[in-house]
């Protein structure tokens, strides 16, 4: 991006598109340029561990799969004109030498910023000994050296001599929570548990023992699920070794690397490790930083663009947004919940102009071919060399004609190309084909393209069947052709034997309801309704109690000291104006019916029923403080819990003042064996709170009781602010366990110092308990609406990574404390991200559900549920009065296990129906 | 007497073993040309009948990846 100008709404970007010197239209991505390009370079995703050629394409999973020419590398640039191997191999003639810089300018509305982060480079400090030892790599080298499509292949070897360690270290916070020279103060937010992965995968690579160490200052496994994971590398032998390392010296000559820390009982250790990894922290790099400045993007002390608790994808510039590790650093999750809410942030600012650019495509009548013999045609991809360099292409298309119902064969160089596509559809009608088999590459990628092929010539989409003779047959038997040309013959004639069976199918069409229901009137729940209204969209926000706001209001300030009680306010007021949202209060969700486009629920309000019609179903049931039920909680009215302190802040009680001492105490019912999740925000909770006790009375002595204090990403600033103020810390040892007694009438809190190991007492005025955060004991919701919650009671999304606010239901989205423990600023994040998904639904008239589905015969089944057991996707009904199940085609996903569960084989696979699959089976072992 | 040339079915998985298997193709990993694949959309949908048909057809190994 080179220049913006106007504004919000209206943007001109003037874009530079550098040159690839490879025509993406034409490249079949088979990798023939790259066997045979002569100029190896260091290749920058295996961080340099390996090597590239000159053209290449950037890692395996790379979208495109194009290649691009590296002209820094290239001989043919570097030495003016020479080689050109590249273009003299290339099958489809897709090299383009004479590409060029081009300028582009686009006219958008708004503008999204995601340009992500870069890892601290340990060189720039050298107690590391990086780059003096080969055998201290970054984390992500490691990553390199732990994958399968690494440098070395998976097999965890030392970069230096080869040689399996016995022993890896990594050391945590190489470049974060420091403030020496280049690095940087903040937390990483990542460290901790990538540190913990990669020493599980470590582990489980290794044939032999492999000791593992983490040095760590505190370990920050805060997000969801993770507490339990660092439990587990426990369990598995990871050893957790609490120490800053300084410095890393050679150990003799053979590689090895010694380590010098102070163990549990205080005694200085030295350890030589064979390997040590860097557990490097994330920065923004100065191209990202330099862009925003030229926007006029306000960035904070560390680049990150600036952004609000309460608008976290929101930038300086009106119609700029920004998610992702640009807005500070975070997790996968995080990221991809901030995708989420930006789509949201952006659809609201562009409601008006919806589909105002979209295209609609002309679909020609389809042929009924019910009744009709099988016309099968048959064309044969030579895929360039790809194929027809190993595989008899001319023989395997001679021996197609020869099966049954095959009336048609031909040869194509490639098959997938603009003209032979045209050439195809043509082929289909004069010949009035009325199935076809594509004998190429793989379905995976190619059979939509083929579908859609077969489409234009007026055949539904179903009758078609694709033969893989490229990725899984001339690819993998490149040395024995003949071997591999009867592969091809075979898996033509299964694939022939298959489509001559398939039926004509039907995507089912589903009308959509343009109402959403979000449950919960917390933060989360309102940000997402409001989202929703301002697309457009008509919005029921049902809420248990008797009032909105959820845990909200017992909320003072956010850890930025942003006031949490004038944001709820101003937040209400607009939802309770918003025409487009319903309010439905002291009202709970008693019944569900329906499916993704058209859910029917039924709720009770004061006790009187009415039935909602909705397209989109929100989850935000929230969760809440835990009421203690040890250390004198509820007995002593000195005693109080985080949010109890809070309600003070907020009424601004004058008897504060009076406090002498206050004593947090972490953890209180988090990270124990009942509950074993972090509750993510009781560190910075406390840390906020003692700043502002100190802020009320400075004289105030204020010690904080943790465990590990997991004050992550940027909130690490609050936790050195607070250490600066006076506020003291302490790390007990939670093994030894902790008292809180009355002794006469003071309060006294008894524990085992970790660092000194020895017994202390603070007496202290006032007493917090840093309370667990846990969801509702009993969650009708999640039964109503067929969603799972995990063993600790918050709903499961359907990807922990990559889905995090959706269900493997369609329709029903998840999002704040009902999901996981969090921070105002991230259930907001999560509140938008949701509303982004529930429009994805809501903005289409009409949503198309897969004809690849089951279905079972009424007549034969007898209703014995073993495939509703089986169903993960809640697609299949038991129907009491008739004695069957019935599966619903909408929530089906297509997966068969019902199918193979059936003991009267009443289910059936639609497209895999018993028939198909038997006489593919036949075909492959035939003679 | 020629060597023992086992006939091997495969079933796979189009999200995770048929993807494995199009990513050795990618990856130019070679192997012995005798085994036979068929798409599934799950292994899940792998019944004991379709194994026991292949068997029945003279497969000498059946291998279902999901």
């Amino acid at each position: 991006m080179e220049s913006v100008s106007g504004e919000a709404g209206n943007f001109e970007v003037g874009i530079k598109q550098h040159p690839r010197y490879v025509d993406i239209d034409k490249c079949i991505a088979c990798g023939l340029c790259a066997e045979k390009c002569p100029k190896k370079v260091e290749n920058e995703y295996d961080a340099g561990l390996a090597k590239r050629k000159a053209i290449y394409v950037k890692y395996a999973q790379a979208v495109p799969l194009k290649y691009a020419i590296d002209a820094e590398n290239c001989i043919y640039f570097v030495k003016k004109g020479r080689c050109k191997a590249c273009e003299k191999h290339c099958p489809a003639d897709a090299i383009n030498f004479a590409d060029e810089e081009k300028e582009l300018a686009v006219n958008v509305g708004a503008i999204v910023l995601a340009s992500g982060c870069e890892v601290f480079d340990p060189a720039v400090r050298d107690v590391y000994g990086y780059g003096r030892s080969a055998n201290v790599v970054t984390s992500l080298e490691f990553e390199r050296i732990l994958s399968a499509t690494g440098p070395y292949s998976g097999h965890l070897v030392r970069p230096a001599d080869g040689k399996e360690p016995e022993k890896i270290a990594w050391l945590q916070c190489v470049g974060s929570r420091d403030v020496h020279g280049g690095a940087q103060p903040y937390c990483s937010a990542v460290c901790c548990t990538y540190a913990i992965k990669e020493a599980i995968v470590a582990k489980e690579h290794m044939k032999g023992p492999l000791d593992t160490a983490i040095f760590y200052i505190d370990m920050r496994t805060h997000g969801k699920d993770f507490e339990r994971y660092y439990n587990r590398a426990e369990e598995i032998g990871v050893r957790f070794v609490k120490s800053k390392i300084s410095a890393i010296t050679p150990a003799g000559d053979n590689g090895n690397l010694l380590i010098r820390y102070a163990d549990e009982a205080g005694r200085r250790v030295e350890e030589a490790f064979d390997l040590v990894v860097l557990s490097v922290g994330l920065g923004v790099p100065d191209q990202a930083a330099a862009l925003a400045r030229k926007l006029g993007i306000e960035l904070d002390r560390y680049n990150f663009v600036a952004a609000s608790s309460f608008d976290p994808v929101l930038t300086s510039r009106d119609g700029v947004f920004v998610c992702g590790a640009f807005q500070g650093p975070k997790d996968i999750p995080q990221s991809v919940i901030e995708s989420s809410a930006c789509a949201a942030a952006v659809e609201s600012s562009l409601a008006e102009s919806r589909f105002s650019l979209t295209r609609t495509k002309e679909i020609p009548e389809e042929i009924d071919v019910r009744g009709e013999a099988p016309r099968i045609g048959v064309f044969v991809c030579h895929c360039g060399t790809n194929i027809a360099g190993v595989v008899d292409a001319a023989a395997a298309a001679e021996y197609a004609r020869t099966l049954p119902d095959v009336v048609y064969v031909e040869e194509n160089l490639f098959s997938c190309s603009q003209d032979t596509q045209e050439k195809m559809t043509q082929v289909i009608k004069e010949q009035n084909l009325n199935r076809v088999v594509v004998a190429a590459c793989t379905p995976r990628t190619h059979e939509p393209l083929f579908q859609e092929t077969v489409v234009n010539a007026g055949i539904n989409k179903y009758l078609f069947e694709m033969a893989n003779i490229r990725n899984q047959c001339s690819w993998v038997h490149s040395g024995i052709p003949e071997a591999a040309t009867e592969k091809a013959k075979d898996l033509i004639r299964m694939a022939v034997a298959k489509v001559g069976l398939l039926e004509p199918l039907y995507d089912p069409e589903i009308e959509v309801t343009p109402a959403a229901l979000v449950i919960g009137g917390g933060i989360s729940g309102m940000v997402a309704a409001k989202n929703l209204a301002t697309q457009g969209f008509h919005t029921h926000l049902i809420e248990k109690s008797t009032a909105l706001g959820g845990q909200a209001r017992n909320l003072h300030a956010t850890w930025l000291g942003e006031d949490v009680q004038q944001y709820l306010d101003r937040l209400i007021g607009e939802v309770e104006s918003n025409n487009a949202i319903e309010i439905h209060l002291n009202t709970e969700l008693t019944k569900v019916d329906g499916f993704v486009g058209n859910f029917q629920s039924t709720i009770a309000t004061n006790g009187a029923e009415q039935v909602l019609e909705h397209g989109v179903a929100l989850i935000a049931t929230g969760a809440s403080e835990l009421k203690p039920q040890e250390y004198l909680y509820g007995e002593d009215p000195r005693v109080l819990t985080g949010l109890d302190l809070d309600r003070k802040f907020i009424d601004q009680d004058p008897g504060l003042k009076e406090v002498g001492s206050a004593v947090f105490i972490q953890c209180v019912g988090s990270r124990i064996p009942e509950r074993p999740y972090c509750s993510k925000v009781c560190c910075t909770h406390s840390v906020q709170s003692a700043l502002r006790l100190k802020e009320i009375n400075p004289e105030m002595d204020v010690f904080i009781v943790y465990r590990d204090m997991r004050t992550y990403g940027l909130r690490e600033d609050l936790y050195r602010q607070a250490r600066d103020k006076g506020v003291t810390f302490i790390r007990y040892d939670f093994d030894k366990g902790l008292e809180v007694t009355r002794e006469q009438e003071s309060l006294s809190v008894r524990f085992t110092g970790y660092v000194l190991q020895r017994q202390m007492e603070i007496r202290p005025d006032m007493l917090v308990l840093a309370a667990a955060m846990v969801p509702p004991r009993e969650n009708p919701v999640a039964q109503l609406f067929k969603v799972p919650l995990n063993e600790d009671g918050f709903f499961v999304e359907a990807h922990v990574k990559l889905r995090p606010i959706d269900f493997a239901t369609d329709g029903v989205f998840v999002c704040g404390l009902a999901h996981s423990p969090k921070p105002i600023d991230e259930a907001i994040a999560q509140g938008l991200g949701a509303a982004a998904r529930a429009v994805t639904v809501l903005s289409k008239k009409k949503i198309f559900g897969n004809a690849l589905v089951a279905k079972i015969n009424p007549e034969t089944c007898v209703g014995c549920q073993g495939c509703l057991d089986v169903c993960p996707f809640g697609a299949i009904n038991y129907f009491e009065d008739r004695h069957i199940c019935q599966i619903n085609q909408v929530l089906c996903k297509g997966c068969g296990a019902c199918a193979a569960t059936c003991p009267s084989a009443s289910v059936e696979l639609m497209g895999f129906r018993p028939q198909q699959l038997f006489a593919q089976i036949d075909r492959a072992l035939a003679e | 007497m020629a060597e023992f040339e086992p006939k091997i079915l495969a079933f796979l998985c189009n999200w995770c073993a048929y993807a494995g298997a199009d990513l050795a193709g990618v990856s130019r990993l070679q192997y012995p040309a005798n085994v036979r694949s068929i798409r599934l959309m799950c292994s899940a949908s792998v019944s004991p009948h379709h194994i026991l048909k292949a068997f029945q057809k003279g497969a000498d190994g059946v291998f279902v990846g999901g």
